[in-house]
């Protein structure tokens, strides 16, 4: 048997038989994810265009209202109102408004985890990856497919590896990691590709989703981190699932840590990054930490760490959003969230918050916002005449106090 | 009147496809078909006719997933669109709603936005201008779901995926 990458590994699995990159194969997710922004015409295209009554198994099966939680209309409202009627009618979980985004709540439930097939109605999906999954987004049709015969199809991709070295520089996280990634690889660099990403055994699993959460933006159909470090002490690991170094990478991609500075997204592409030195000084109106890329406790930690005991600047709106309900919590169990507060942080409700510019925070014309998200299309947050910068929570706690584009290490104390 | 070509360049998004504020999640009742590329391109939402042509550079629909930037093109009944490379999720999505895409180098290089276009799916051929380009002929997976019309109605009408034995729907 040759040597195998872990998505041709993961693949084989849910196929039930060896599989190699380049080969179309029907396969079987472990699990099926749609949130309320696609669940409606999800439940239509199944019930009405497949004429399939029922899910193939509920047990399979998870429902999250995330992309506008709580509702902000009339419409939206309506629609959540029919994902929970189908969620009871079909015994499947529902994971409701406040629960938090579709991509961290199956970690925290331990629904994606090591070696399982995650598909889900949402192109971050390919945030599964951080717990050794292969998660990838699909369409409508494809979802509703999925639920309706517990199967889809997919062609095994070809795996690019990034091989990291070294250790993060005080200021320095994951989000710049992936910025980086996204600077080399390029918006298509990845596309129908799985991506792998080694000598990672020491980043914890925030580190490891804001990553995997990334591999999209690179064009990626999976983005994978070996299991190991915290994520092997964490969760069951099948004995089927390890690394094997000769299996075949398409590329080879090697990121130095000890070089790296904070990166930012310019503008109105996620590979636009450059060192933020370039854009120290800009200024900003709105701030914004959250999303399935940096809403986590430890992401809302390194900010207050920055922010606690002083202000943000004056015309500077700070929005937060929590990834989910436990990482609010988390904050507000050692005075994080306090701080935040305290600081001018505006706090909302866990789920995705103003990333796709629907509510909670749509950005208006001449709107310039640096967020810890994962896109900044033109028009993503709001307004076509809006300005998106991404960047780390870091960058986002001294941006918050600056009123400009800032290196964290500026307003360290 | 005939039907022309309406050009883009490489990484178009599903945001200016269709922003996620005009997704029928957000705009329950009304026709998506309009909000195709409305605030990226608005000549396009106003104007496009069915039968033009999409043709684009690089990494076409790259994104998001969401199936309603395809349903938007359908509805304005595009004819095909020809990029120089799609993106993965688009290009399941156009396969799957039986939206005929072509990759090619040579169309993108040499038509003109704005100019009028022939398109014979049968043969094979795009027109314009004074030349005849060849579309290249799709994979056969794709070839049968796109002739099916999608791959809800190959799925019906098979009860498998295309290119596998065993049967998926009871």
């Amino acid at each position: 048997m040759r040597p195998r990458t872990l998505a041709e590994q993961i693949l084989s699995h849910a196929a039930g038989r060896e599989v190699s990159a380049g080969e179309l194969v029907v396969v079987e997710p472990d699990v099926v994810m749609a949130h309320d922004s696609l669940t409606p015409s999800i439940v239509e295209i199944m019930r009405t265009e497949l004429g399939v009554e029922h899910v193939f198994d509920p047990s399979r099966v998870a429902l999250v209202i995330d992309h506008v939680a709580p509702a902000a209309t009339t419409g939206t409202a309506n629609a959540q109102n029919l994902v929970r009627r189908f969620a009871a009618e079909e015994g499947i979980r529902l994971f409701d408004v406040g629960r938090g985004i579709c991509h961290q709540v199956l970690v925290e439930e331990g629904l994606a985890r090591p070696g399982r097939l995650v598909v889900g109605s949402d192109s971050h999906s390919t945030s599964y990856g951080a717990v050794a999954a292969f998660g990838t987004g699909m369409g409508s049709t494809d979802v509703a497919l999925a639920l309706a015969t517990g199967r889809t199809w997919l062609r095994v991709p070809e795996t690019i590896r990034v091989h990291v070295t070294g250790r993060f520089r005080p200021g320095v996280d994951a989000k710049d990691l992936a910025l980086k990634i996204g600077r080399e690889l390029t918006i298509s660099g990845a596309n129908y590709c799985a991506v792998e990403y080694h000598g990672l055994e020491w980043l914890d699993l925030p580190g490891r989703q804001t990553l995997a959460s990334m591999a999209v933006e690179v064009g990626a159909k999976a983005g994978i981190v070996p299991p190991s470090g915290e994520v092997a002490e964490r969760f069951d690991v099948p004995e089927w699932l390890s690394v094997d170094a000769e299996a075949p990478a398409s590329r080879d991609v090697v990121v130095d840590l000890d070089d790296l500075d904070p990166q930012v997204a310019l503008p109105h592409a996620v590979d636009r990054v450059v060192d933020l030195r370039h854009v120290a000084g800009t200024p900003v109106d709105v701030v914004f930490l959250g999303t399935c890329t940096n809403g986590r406790y430890e992401d809302l930690r390194a900010a207050a760490s920055l922010l606690r005991g002083r202000r943000v600047a004056t015309g500077v709106r700070l929005l937060v959003t929590p990834a989910s309900s436990r990482e609010l919590q988390r904050a507000m169990a050692d005075g994080t969230a306090a701080s935040l507060v305290e600081a001018g942080a505006i706090l909302g409700p866990p789920g995705c918050g103003p990333c796709m510019g629907r509510h909670m925070g749509t950005l208006g014309d001449g709107d310039v916002c640096l967020s810890t998200g994962n896109r900044n299309f033109r028009g993503r947050m709001g307004s076509p005449e809006a300005r998106i910068y991404l960047a780390s929570p870091r960058v986002a706690a001294a941006t918050a106090l600056t009123g400009r584009i800032t290196h964290p290490q500026e307003v360290v104390s | 009147m005939t039907s022309r070509i309406w050009k883009f360049g490489d990484d178009v998004d599903t945001d200016q496809i269709v922003p996620g504020r005009y997704a029928p999640y957000m705009r329950p009742g009304e026709d998506v078909g309009q909000f195709a590329f409305v605030e990226a391109r608005p000549d396009f939402a106003s104007d496009a006719r069915p039968g033009d042509v999409i043709v684009a550079g690089r990494n076409f629909g790259c994104g998001s997933s969401r199936e309603y930037a395809v349903d938007a093109l359908r509805r304005r009944r595009v004819g095909a669109i020809v990029a120089r490379g799609f993106a993965r999720i688009f290009f399941r999505n156009a396969v799957n709603l039986g939206v005929p895409l072509f990759v090619s180098d040579e169309i993108p290089a040499a038509v003109e936005d704005g100019a009028a276009v022939a398109l014979d799916l049968e043969r094979g051929a795009l027109t314009s201008g004074d030349a005849v380009y060849r579309l290249p002929p799709m994979p056969d997976f794709v070839a049968d779901i796109v002739h099916a019309g999608g791959i809800v109605a190959y799925v019906r009408a098979h009860g498998r995926f295309p290119g596998v034995s065993d049967g998926v729907l009871k």
